[in-house]
């Protein structure tokens, strides 16, 4: 196991910067996720890792050694890719044992070695079919199965679970995490689903437009998402953003918008220092956080009911703003009907406050 | 990976016709006409020559007898049959020929290129792939001339090349004319082998070879792991095909005339040579159909090759 540390690592294709000037460090047995929308550059970052491109500028460090021109085989690093990209023609056995033949293990140890690893992942009873004559569930395991047949410094993988089907995605999720905690392996994992990113990472670099955007642990970048762009992809659904113009109120701030009325906030230094930039504000509250208000006091915003969607143990309640949909998640069975108008109440310690660049304004106490 | 995909729908047979069968069959007529007096005519003529005593002049000319197999009995004569500029000595001759030029030099050439582009930069792996097509769609006679020329012992380039680097010259064509129209033949359809593989190895995802990349496989491991393998339909394909090419090809006589003292006379020229220098059409078309039938055995077992191939996702 070993460290990954990037140092202003830029790569270009052409006139398409994909990632601009990065520098991270992922930590000796950490597992990090790197999220973001297609495009991000976050799969370019795990490539350059894998040696698979190359960095236009910038280093790559693997356990402290300069790395950024290795070729992939000299990395001693492991990778899964999206499509598990097994070899049609080689059995179960011989996939999985591929890694130990080519450093020239003997057949009937690397195929020992393979079964102790099939049987771990639980498909060591399909060791002689094809690829094709096993479920993608299978398909999956067997590629992770390859990963982890011999020791690596590093692990990376390619969104392994998103050709799955939603309960296979769940499961395997469940197990990578579990793996992972228990090897204490060093883990790079590409996702643009939020949710396995908030179940796998002990740490989330939130990428956009090839830069990271912010670099912390999931329930930091849960709890105080730095800009709109984090807000709004973490969560599920994801943060609930108000365009406001705030004012100051008697060293209260007040947020003038359709159907909202912010009861008591005062006025912090950071607040003030925004406002006076620009009155232009965004709100932010998640959709667990937001309540049917049975009184006209607090915070609150009020629009008519817009659709209401049982999902069991809770309900997704969206009112409609003029276009812009405020989604609340409420965890009581009330009747709303279509066009109703609801008023959703939120305590003052939930709101985030984004200034006119969407970058997060620390509450009290940050 | 994913569900079954739905049977496809039995293909509707077609309830309307673009013209009436009357003016179908006036559209066809021509070339059904062409067809028949170039193609199924000659096929059924040379089979019938082939059992007589044709030839140019002479009294067998005008009133050709009927010998039975005795033309096809003559060809396989053993006491000749292994004589230089007979039957025999030429189907040796073009095996070794298809053997050297065609399995050996053209598929293993192409093949060796195919990979080789694989990983160059896009300009050099087009700049090749152009050198190696001029090779192959350049005119027969162009190209032989052109290897006459490079060839030659006293104005040739070659031998203007070897002297300038201290080697001593030679008559390649008149010293090892076999070998000549092997590289010759070798040079001249590698093209379509290193096309063919070329495409093959693009079909195959790239996260292949990168996940052999990053499990420590060596570029000859890739090849011998995951490569080949993988194209192994596609070089079958590409052997039987040369093989028939390679077999059937007539332009080395452009070099060599079959000579010198028949070295170089591969069936497709002793053919040539039986019926249109020496005149004899009745044993000429015994060795056509001979060639025929040799063509009809490769043919079929391509055909049933191809059938057996059942495509795989």
């Amino acid at each position: 196991m070993a460290s990954v540390e990037f140092r202003n690592v830029t790569k270009s294709f052409g006139l398409f910067t994909a990632v601009a000037d990065v520098s991270f460090d992922i930590g000796d047995g950490e597992f990090v996720c790197l999220l973001g929308p297609s495009g991000c550059g976050k799969t370019t970052s795990l490539r350059m890792i894998a040696g698979l491109e190359t960095p236009t500028s910038g280093e790559i460090l693997i356990g402290g050694r300069e790395v950024t021109h290795l070729h992939p085989k000299d990395r001693n690093i492991a990778m899964v890719f999206q499509d598990y990209a097994l070899y049609p023609h080689m059995n179960l056995a011989d996939n999985i044992a591929y890694p130990l033949k080519v450093r020239g293990e003997p057949v009937d140890k690397r195929h020992g070695r393979a079964k102790e690893v099939a049987d771990v992942l639980k498909i060591g009873h399909l060791m002689d079919r094809l690829p094709s004559q096993i479920s993608g569930g299978q398909q999956q395991r067997t590629s992770l199965a390859r990963a982890l047949v011999y020791p690596a410094q590093v692990y990376l993988f390619d969104e392994p679970l998103s050709n799955l089907d939603a309960k296979l995605r769940l499961e395997a999720r469940g197990f990578l995490n579990h793996l992972q905690r228990d090897m204490g392996m060093t883990a790079v994992y590409v996702t643009h689903d939020q949710a396995e990113a908030m179940a796998l990472a002990t740490r989330i670099a939130v990428m956009d437009q090839g830069r990271i955007v912010q670099y912390a642990s999931p329930i930091e970048i849960y709890r105080r998402p730095a800009t709109t762009f984090v807000a709004n992809f973490v969560g599920n659904p994801p943060m609930n953003l108000i365009e406001a113009e705030g004012t100051n109120r008697d060293g209260r701030l007040a947020l003038k918008a359709d159907g909202l009325t912010i009861a008591d906030l005062p006025i912090t230094d950071v607040i003030g220092k925004a406002l006076s930039n620009s009155p232009k504000l965004t709100l932010g509250v998640r959709p667990e956080h937001l309540s049917i208000a049975d009184t006209e006091t607090g915070n609150r915003l009020t629009a008519p009911l817009f659709a209401n969607e049982n999902m069991g143990p809770e309900s997704l309640v969206t009112v409609d703003r003029q276009g812009s949909r405020v989604t609340a998640r409420i965890f009581t069975d009330d009747h709303l009907s279509l066009g109703e108008t609801v008023t959703l109440g939120f305590s003052t310690e939930h709101i985030h406050l984004f200034d006119s660049m969407g970058n997060r304004i620390p509450a009290v106490g940050e | 990976m994913t569900t079954d995909p739905a049977p496809a729908p039995q293909r509707k047979k077609r309830n309307f016709a673009l013209l009436s069968s009357r003016a179908g069959a006036a559209f066809l007529t021509p070339a059904g006409i062409l067809v028949s007096v170039f193609v199924i005519f000659p096929f059924f003529w040379v089979i019938f020559v082939s059992f007589t005593n044709r030839t140019l002049i002479g009294r067998t000319a005008l009133n050709p007898e009927f010998v039975g197999f005795a033309n096809y009995l003559a060809l396989f004569d053993p006491a000749t049959f292994f004589q230089r500029g007979q039957f025999g000595f030429s189907l040796i001759l073009t095996t070794q020929f298809v053997l050297a030029s065609a399995l050996i030099g053209q598929a293993l050439l192409g093949l060796l290129l195919a990979w080789l582009i694989q990983t160059v930069p896009p300009t050099i792996k087009r700049i090749t792939e152009t050198f190696v097509i001029a090779a192959w769609i350049l005119p027969e006679v162009v190209i032989g001339f052109a290897w006459f020329a490079f060839l030659d012992r006293d104005q040739g380039t070659l031998n203007m090349l070897l002297e300038s680097v201290g080697l001593p010259p030679g008559d390649f064509l008149l010293d090892q004319p076999f070998w000549v129209i092997v590289v010759f033949n070798t040079w001249r359809g590698a093209a379509f082998s290193m096309m063919l593989f070329n495409s093959a190895f693009s079909s195959i995802p790239p996260s292949y070879f990168q996940a052999a990349d990053v499990a420590g496989a060596s570029s000859w491991q890739k090849f011998r792991d995951i490569g080949l393998p993988l194209i192994r339909g596609h070089i079958v394909t590409d052997l039987i095909l040369i093989t028939m090419w390679t077999f059937n090809t007539f332009t080395p006589f452009l070099l060599t005339n079959g000579g010198p003292s028949y070295r170089t006379e591969l069936v497709s020229i002793y053919n040539y040579r039986v019926a249109f220098q020496d005149f004899q059409f009745g044993k000429g078309a015994a060795v056509g159909v001979i060639m025929m039938l040799i063509n009809l055995a490769f043919a079929l077992v391509y055909l049933s090759l191809g059938r057996k191939k059942a495509p795989k996702s």
